[in-house]
């Protein structure tokens, strides 16, 4: 018999179902973007600037006469992306370095690990701060600094899984039977080290888009114009004590998609443990 | 002293050299050319040479860090390439502002964090932990320049109760202590919670309350302090965090501490200072964490073995 949906969504913890609400919702957003947005999120109009909400305009226009709530549901395609982007590189990286580092050990691990612990010394956004400044603001160079600070998570936790797994005694039985390194670590040991990483990965996208918002609200992210929402609350914050509404919104869709994915980590983790 | 807090000291050195020698590289690497800068967009190519020349930055990279080296362990940073000021100068004028406001968030944090997490862990799964639950998780979701923004546009604009932006008196403080204190604070709180219920569950725990100890002074004298190390812990590896917020901050605040200095020298190119800057951010997340072990040590006889 199968199980009643409602049956089995009560025994699922609270956070995993307003997690994946929040995050299906921001997938969605930005899968039908042109369809739900009034106005074209880059057209200006010079005569219509920071309108009060409206039914033509549900979050008011900014400086520029931009809507407000078109170019906040054209930026969850940017927030998707740098999630995306960010915990794939950064979580394929990483993984694969501690990994490597566990299995053979000795002087390769511990150098491994010695560049890990000096890249972990830095502040996050002082290393993303340095990089971007040697290769110019723009969005594909804000992940790449992003994921470079976020590879020393994945390297430990890898690392630790490896230790561990490797005493396991199906790894043992494998090792006697003649497996090489490599069938070791792509059989044995990663997929079962899959589960953790994926509940870190889940745990890091929420920072991934508060340092991506940070860097562009600094400017030195996407490009001025760009609908994206760090960069939307930079031009709204020139315009504190005439109009809130342009820094407000965009603000409020970065703290839903955040807490969204912090949820849904929290979630996985609590259904992971169980 | 244990043999890992003996060996992050030794280590200490070594990583401040990588690092610097990293950075120094790195830092000379960037696109745009300060020299032009400064000798102004009319400048000819030989006055842009001789601007070159007494910045010492036609000589090879080698020789360029090995004088870097040099002053930097006699304290002298080199000097500002837009302000013509000494680096260390600079960094010193700018230190004491960045810390005060770093304590004051700490301060908050630690003040809503250890009692908070304290009353959730007492009393688990009850009305308050479900708050308190809510309440850090979107707290550690709102990015800090939005909450920077609403309190600017409340106490400032609308009710006029505190000044705008810089660090003019006491009242400045207020605002941007409390958005740096919001991450902190729902990391802080979650791990004295996690730590509280694990400390809990142990046998004196139950040795105590079955002899009648009174609940505050079971929660205060036999469990908080057993709770405290992996929170300590957590301070020092959040530092880092915490200095990334504090640029963010300080920009938004116009707080002229180092996140501040940090933002207008990448804007000018001005190599030292970039350079001062992350090795002081580098050399205090380190220092923190060494603080932090060295402190649990301290107060927990169990990591003092090796």
């Amino acid at each position: 018999m199968t199980v009643p949906f409602r049956a089995l969504a009560s025994r699922l913890p609270l956070s995993l179902l307003v997690g994946m609400v929040l995050t299906t919702f921001l997938v969605v957003g930005a899968l039908v973007a042109p369809l739900i947005s009034p106005a074209d999120p880059l057209s200006q109009d010079l005569y219509a600037t920071f309108q009060p909400m409206s039914w033509g305009h549900p979050f008011g226009t900014d400086a520029f006469g931009r809507d407000v709530f078109s170019r906040i549901v054209y930026g969850t395609r940017y927030s998707l992306a740098e999630v995306c982007i960010s915990v794939l590189v950064s979580c394929v990286a990483g993984t694969l370095a501690g990994m490597l580092a566990g299995l053979v050990g000795g002087y390769v691990e511990q150098a491994i690990m010695w560049v890990v612990d000096i890249v972990f010394a830095f502040p996050g956004i002082v290393l993303a701060l340095l990089i971007l400044s040697l290769l110019g603001p723009g969005f594909i160079n804000m992940l790449l600094a992003i994921s470079l600070f976020s590879i020393p998570v994945y390297a430990r936790l890898a690392q630790n899984l490896t230790h561990t797994l490797q005493r396991t005694e199906y790894v043992e039985a494998a090792r006697t039977l003649g497996a090489g390194t490599w069938r070791i670590l792509y059989v044995h040991i990663m997929r079962n080290a899959l589960g953790p990483i994926l509940v870190q990965s889940t745990l890091t996208a929420g920072s991934v888009i508060l340092t991506a918002s940070s860097l562009s609200f600094l400017g030195l992210g996407v490009a001025p114009a760009t609908p994206e929402w760090g960069a939307m609350m930079s031009d709204g914050r020139n315009y504190l004590g005439i109009d809130i509404l342009p820094s407000l919104f965009p603000g409020l869709a970065i703290t839903i998609a955040v807490l969204g994915f912090n949820l849904l980590g929290e979630g996985v983790r609590k259904v992971m443990e169980k | 002293m244990n043999a890992r807090i003996i060996n992050k000291m030794l280590m200490l050195p070594v990583v401040m050299l990588v690092v610097s020698f990293a950075v120094f590289v790195a830092v000379r690497h960037l696109p745009g050319d300060p020299a032009r800068m400064l000798a102004g967009p009319a400048a000819t190519q030989d006055a842009v040479d001789a601007v070159h020349h007494s910045l010492g930055l036609d000589r090879p990279v080698m020789q360029q860090y090995g004088g870097f080296m040099r002053g930097a362990l006699a304290g002298d940073l080199g000097v500002s390439i837009e302000s013509r000021q000494p680096v260390g100068r600079e960094i010193a004028s700018h230190f004491p502002y960045t810390l005060l406001l770093g304590l004051s968030a700490y301060a908050l944090a630690l003040c809503f964090g250890i009692p908070g997490g304290l009353a959730a862990a007492m009393f688990q799964d009850g009305v308050w932990d479900r708050i308190f639950m809510g309440i850090t998780i979107v707290l550690a979701s709102v990015p800090n320049f939005w909450f920077a923004l609403l309190l600017m546009e409340l106490f400032s604009v609308r009710l006029g109760l505190l000044p705008l932006m810089g660090a003019h008196s006491w009242s400045s403080l207020l605002m941007p202590s409390l958005t740096l204190a919001l991450m902190p604070m729902a990391l802080i709180g979650r791990m004295t919670r996690a730590s509280m219920i694990a400390v809990l569950s142990r046998d004196y725990i139950r040795t105590a309350r079955a002899k009648g100890v009174g609940l505050m002074r079971l929660c205060l004298r036999h469990a908080l302090p057993n709770a405290l190390p992996p929170v300590i812990t957590v301070i020092g590896m959040n530092l880092g965090s915490v200095i990334g917020g504090a640029v963010v901050t300080e920009t938004v605040f116009g707080w002229p501490g180092l996140g501040h200095l940090m933002i207008e020298a990448v804007r000018w190119r001005d190599y030292p200072v970039i350079e001062g800057v992350t090795l002081v951010a580098v050399l205090s997340v380190i220092l923190v964490n060494l603080a932090a072990d060295i402190l649990i040590s301290r107060i927990d006889p169990k990591a003092r073995r090796i």
